[in-house]
């Protein structure tokens, strides 16, 4: 049989197998967490807390006051230190909310009544993942109410779980679906029942097959569908794993909402199961701590806020001569200046390597390749040139927009020009005039 | 833990394979038909080619220097791919004098003037070859036959020049397939041997280095081209198997029509472009006034690059399709 994938995209060297075999490990809370009270794209939740409270665990300490914000909760019972701007991994400063742990891990008291989740309204449901401050766990970090809340004219007819984890060295995932795929499938059923959907569908890379086949004899006597996907990046891209899984093509702009389909990754899937079954808020996750630089690499189930200092030392520490530290994958992961900063929601992943130097950059030669390779469908090269010589009328015509940044052109580039850095910058101008305009 | 990391965007991957890589693969390419032209032509050939490749790589370092650019792309392979591909073009008895004009030409103004790798719009190597046939004529047409021939005349004709002006299907003195094929036969320096440039060419579409499209679709192209006329009248035209092997069409087809600066970036626009070669050489070599229309006939759609791009932008994932 043929495996479902997508055209284009690439195969880069995997790498999991420095963690794929060790299963999830909790690790202690630190003594201090650092909550940033933005964690995704959007506006800053509101801080609900001040400088000598004492919060619970899972107390809400920030209010995601619009639509697109989420709410976050400690992730330690103790004192609150200060409400202060912090480093974040995303690169800047953000209010932040540090907190002296007390070792209890009292839990919030007034726990709510729990009813059967199955009975739940889509209402309901929207609003305790709303209140569960759940949002995608794929590295986008996308509030998942929003994406349970499809327009009244866009019915939803498939939900996708996600579970290629495409990226390289990411293992947390997989390790989830060995060891939780129960919580899995039944998010996956609390997501069709909020969307009023008809089939599930969970896409797995066939570098998974242990997680493959539990889920499949799991989902055996059920409606929800197991499929295998060719392993391959990005196929765990929304686009992409929609187009091959259904071959339906979102359009240009829109979302998966315009073909019917909500996408949900594997970790979301389970937060949301833990939001409606026992009402715990999303206060941790798992992220896989790997690479040549950690010493020794684990799949870990960490507090939401720990410093990335505490979670690499838990991992044995770094090797010496790292000089790479990446959140998220190798492919689409942010690199960062410093241990200090904070674990979020959207952080899958924390990876560390010694590089080799930065290759010599040559002039575009027009071999094509990043066009042979783009998911998309797009130019990258030609859309490059627009940025570089300002011509922001003519990337957006050629589609720069619809860059997902997955990093294939980058990846594949035999001049070593940072393709992913000048889309970035169109992007980003392109969007700054667009507001400028609509203001 | 006291580490400095470095920032940089994503993705924190990156593949191998680095333009000096594909240079020195397409050079690797390039070893069979310089053999080959050794073999034939012996030292005539080592001559010529060390002079084009020297003369190349000394034009590229004048043109750094003076524009200031960093030195490591001198040996990025892009000049040794220049001169080695003019003096493959280069009749083996041409003066040293003129070669070396060529490949100045070549590197400067096919190059270098545009701004260097990856910029120009011609093939540098043509560029300096259509230098060459327009300013000496009659150098650039007279042939050495290959060492092992048994006719030694300085004015032999090439099998296309014999196949256009001596009439030689009438009169049965047409260059057999078997030594187009081996090479055993007079013209350009690195031409004649079509094995040879198979093999190197086979090699660069394993490899992946060159887009498979151009040479499949200029072989198409031709063969059904000359085919239709072969078919009309076997008297007057010769096959299709004869156009591919003789002159400079396989060279072109697997070397030069394949430059990725000066060739198309999306899919169907190679397919025209490689069509758009195919049927130029073929309308030259049946009704121009040249036996041979390679070299010109990239040079015209290498001229129509630019508007391809604009025109063929692939489809974007979920672009809807135009009615």
């Amino acid at each position: 049989m043929k495996l479902k994938t997508f055209p284009r995209g690439i195969h880069p060297p995997e790498f999991k197998e420095l963690t794929d075999e060790k299963p999830l490990e909790s690790m202690p809370p630190p003594e201090k967490v650092f909550i940033p009270l933005l964690q995704h794209f959007g506006s800053p939740a509101e801080s609900l807390v001040s400088k000598g409270d004492d919060v619970y665990l899972g107390q809400k300490i920030g209010e995601g006051k619009t639509l697109f914000s989420a709410s976050v909760h400690s992730s330690v019972s103790g004192k609150v230190l200060g409400v202060d701007n912090f480093s974040h991994p995303g690169g800047n400063l953000v209010p932040t909310v540090s907190i002296a742990n007390d070792g209890q891990d009292r839990f919030f008291p007034e726990k709510k009544e729990i009813k059967d989740p199955l009975s739940l309204s889509p209402e309901e449901i929207r609003q305790i993942v709303r209140e569960a401050g759940v949002v995608g766990l794929g590295g986008a970090a996308f509030p998942t109410a929003v994406k349970l809340s499809p327009p009244k004219d866009k019915p939803i007819d498939t939900i996708i779980i996600n579970g290629c984890e495409c990226e390289p060295m990411l293992t947390s995932d997989y390790r989830l679906m060995l060891e939780h795929p129960e919580d899995i499938l039944k998010g996956a059923e609390i997501v069709r029942q909020a969307t009023g959907a008809e089939r599930i569908i969970v896409g797995i890379e066939d570098n998974k097959m242990k997680a493959f086949k539990t889920l499949e004899k799991l989902a055996e006597n059920s409606s929800t569908e197991i499929s295998l996907v060719k392993t391959k990046y990005p196929q765990g891209a929304e686009k992409n794993l929609i187009f091959a899984l259904l071959r339906r093509e979102v359009p240009r702009g829109g979302l998966p909402f315009d073909v019917g389909v909500v996408v949900q990754n594997v970790g979301t899937a389970k937060a949301i199961w833990d939001a409606v079954s026992c009402s715990t808020p999303l206060y941790q996750r798992t992220i896989t701590v790997s690479g040549s630089g950690i010493k020794e690499p684990k799949n870990i189930l960490v507090r939401i806020g720990t410093p990335f200092k505490n979670a690499v030392e838990f991992c044995g520490g770094l090797t010496d001569g790292v000089d790479l530290l990446v959140m998220g994958g190798p492919m689409m992961g942010i690199a960062q200046w410093s241990l200090d900063v904070p674990v979020i929601k959207g952080t899958s992943g924390i990876l560390a390597w010694t590089s080799t130097s930065p290759p010599l950059e040559h002039a575009c030669i027009r071999c094509s390749r990043c066009i042979a390779h783009c998911p998309m469908g797009l130019v990258p090269t030609q859309l490059v040139k627009y940025v570089k010589y300002e011509n922001l009328a003519e990337a957006e015509n050629w589609g720069i927009l619809d860059c997902v940044e997955c990093g294939c052109c980058q990846y594949i580039c035999p001049s070593k020009i940072p393709l992913v850095h000048w889309l970035r910058l169109g992007k980003s101008k392109i969007i700054a005039l667009k507001r400028k305009k609509s203001a | 833990m006291n580490n400095s990391f470095i920032i940089q965007s994503s993705s924190h991957l990156k593949e191998k394979e680095s333009v000096p890589k594909i240079m020195y693969a397409v050079i690797i390419s390039l070893l069979p038909a310089s053999f080959a032209s050794v073999y034939f032509f012996r030292l005539k050939a080592v001559i010529l080619l060390l002079a084009c490749v020297a003369a190349s790589l000394l034009t590229e370092a004048l043109f750094l220097w003076l524009s200031k650019k960093p030195f490591h792309s001198l040996w990025d392979g892009s000049a040794i791919i220049t001169g080695t591909l003019l003096a493959m073009t280069l009749p083996p008895s041409l003066p040293l004098g003129l070669a070396i004009i060529g490949a100045v030409v070549a590197i400067g103004i096919g190059k270098q003037v545009f701004g260097g790798l990856g910029y120009n719009i011609f093939n540098p190597a043509l560029v300096g070859r259509a230098f060459l046939q327009t300013a000496f004529p009659v150098a650039m047409t007279s042939w050495a036959a290959p060492a092992l021939a048994k006719v030694n005349t300085a004015t032999l004709a090439t099998p296309l020049g014999n196949l256009k002006f001596q009439e030689a299907i009438a009169q049965g003195t047409l260059t057999p397939l078997k030594d187009l094929f081996w090479g055993n036969i007079g013209g350009c320096l690195g031409e004649t041997s079509s094995i040879a440039l198979i093999l190197g060419g086979l090699y660069l579409l394993y490899r992946r280095t060159i887009d498979w499209r151009i040479p499949l679709g200029i072989l198409l192209s031709l063969s059904i081209f000359t085919g239709i006329f072969w078919l009309a009248n076997p008297e007057k035209y010769a096959s299709p198997l004869f156009h591919l092997l003789a002159g400079g069409l396989m060279i072109g087809a697997f070397f030069m029509a394949t430059d990725m600066v000066t060739s198309p970036i999306a899919p169907s626009g190679a397919w025209i472009y490689a069509l758009g070669i195919g049927l130029v050489v073929g309308l030259i070599r049946l009704f121009g006034g040249f036996p041979e229309g390679v070299m010109y006939s990239i040079l015209f759609m290498n001229a129509f690059v630019p508007l391809l791009n604009k025109y063929t932008r692939p489809r974007i994932l979920g672009e809807r399709r135009k009615r």
